[in-house]
């Protein structure tokens, strides 16, 4: 399968892409950017994006890799999903985003799929939206008037849609340290290498037997990822025991709007969730 | 009409510059355009990993991926394994175990197979299973697929100079 001719063009700063993608605009051309093209090319063959002009950000420096910067992690949005599974100082940090960076697809799309890339694409079912969210973490975003910040929470807008409006592009992800935090992505698929049917992560603090605090995130549980802040505030507070691990998971279906596919219809998916965020949060605490 | 892109990518250990259109995928460049027909197509949809090759050291699915972004990197293929005229160890330990039947997916299983052993030399089975997840074998091989790449990371694979060296003299002896 062959993609629609396409103009292309490979910027090497930010600046530089930011232009071209205002002259592509200005020209009425629909332009696409591509970060490591492993859900953008594959729609492209399939036709189900045919963009007139292809803007690669991937000799664009600057814009990979991972660096301590105090309470918080940069990762460049164009960070390959292996580097996010392997690095060390996300391993110490937010285990969380590696082991989810692990599970995303297969080895070959890891090397060249970008935690970015993912995080603008949106599918509903990948699996670094919820984790990110769970997080708390930062977006940066460069467009024409500049740099802007935008928080997890406002990020995710719809169904293949985020803040990133056309003309910007996303080149950064800072990401709070949960140094010291239990966490746990469970991920739920018939065979391997699938999509998400529903999966989620969980981090805990846990001090003295108690759970002090709980960030818990959806995969595939609505058009965006989602917050289960009725787990969270069940949590919160209690004992970190497999009996109220339990109870607060039950709430994890609350406020979800699940779709119905060929891999199961909403009510299997609301079932899901709960067995899924007790098998989480149980990992998260170590029981 | 979209314009036409000059390129200059080693592929094998050669380097190449050639202009292609920006929508060529690398594993048409490889085959069409460098007749390197020995990186197969099987799914065309980034699920079965026969297309696999590495770009510089990592493994890649060359059906996933635009020629022009290969631009200025490595690429090696199945072709460009083997030395002096010598297998791979990999490609030796897949004859010794039988690691196929019908062949399709074995330039991809062999790719991804060395990626994985690049990254960690010393993998479990487990963890053999889990880094071939992209790679569709539908003989159902994958037994003694595993074994070959088990063989290698084990230094099990038999030195194949030794071996075929043997089998000529014995087979010069029968003639006469």
């Amino acid at each position: 399968m062959i993609p629609s001719a396409f103009d292309y063009a490979a910027p090497s700063t930010v600046e530089e892409a930011l232009g071209l993608l205002a002259a592509a605009d200005a020209a009425g051309d629909d332009v696409k950017l591509l970060a490591g093209g492993q859900s953008l090319l594959p729609v492209m063959k399939l036709r189900l994006a045919d963009p007139s002009m292809v803007v690669d950000l991937g000799r664009v420096a600057g814009l990979s890799g991972v660096t301590d910067d105090g309470d918080s992690l940069l990762i460049g949005a164009m960070t390959p999903h292996h580097v996010v599974a392997t690095d060390p100082l996300i391993a110490r940090h937010v285990p969380l985003l590696a082991q989810a960076a692990a599970t995303v697809a297969d080895p070959q799309v890891r090397h060249r799929g970008t935690f970015g890339g993912a995080l603008v694409h949106a599918d509903p079912a990948g699996d670094l939206p919820a984790p990110v969210l769970a997080t708390g973490a930062t977006f940066m975003i460069a467009g024409p008037g500049g740099q802007r910040t935008v928080d997890a929470a406002d990020f995710f807008e719809g169904y293949f849609t985020t803040a990133v409006a056309e003309g910007e592009i996303l080149t950064a992800i800072r990401v709070p340290k949960y140094t010291g935090w239990g966490s746990h992505y469970e991920k739920f698929t018939r065979v391997a290498q699938q999509w998400s049917i529903v999966a989620v992560a969980a981090q805990v603090r846990v001090e003295g037997g108690t759970i002090a605090e709980a960030r818990i995130g959806l995969t595939n549980m609505a058009s965006t990822p989602l917050r289960a802040t009725a787990v969270e505030a069940a949590l919160a507070g209690g004992a970190a025991t497999a009996d109220a691990i339990a109870a607060a998971a039950a709430h994890a279906a609350e406020g979800t709007d699940p779709a119905s596919d060929l891999n199961g219809d909403a009510a299997y998916r609301a079932h899901l969730a709960q067995v899924l965020t007790k098998r989480a949060v149980l990992a998260a605490v170590g029981l | 009409m979209a314009s036409s892109k000059t390129i200059t990518v080693e592929v094998d250990g050669v380097e190449y510059t050639d202009d292609v259109e920006p929508r060529l995928l690398l594993v048409q460049y490889l085959r069409e355009r460098l007749g390197k027909t020995g990186t197969l197509i099987g799914c065309d949809t980034t699920n079965c990993g026969a297309c696999t090759v590495h770009l510089d050291g990592v493994s890649v699915k060359s059906c996933t991926m635009l020629a022009v972004q290969a631009a200025g990197h490595k690429v090696t293929t199945i072709e460009g394994m083997s030395r002096d005229g010598k297998l791979a160890p990999l490609q030796e330990a897949f004859h010794q175990c039988h690691a196929l039947q019908c062949g399709f997916c074995t330039p991809g299983m062999i790719m991804q197979s060395a990626s994985l052993l690049t990254e960690n030399p010393h993998p479990s089975e487990a963890e053999i299973r889990d880094g071939l997840e992209g790679n569709l074998c539908r003989c159902t091989g994958y037994q003694n697929i595993v074994a070959a790449v088990k063989s290698v990371a084990d230094g099990t694979v038999y030195d194949d100079s030794g071996v075929s060296a043997t089998a000529d003299e014995t087979e010069t002896a029968g003639v006469k």
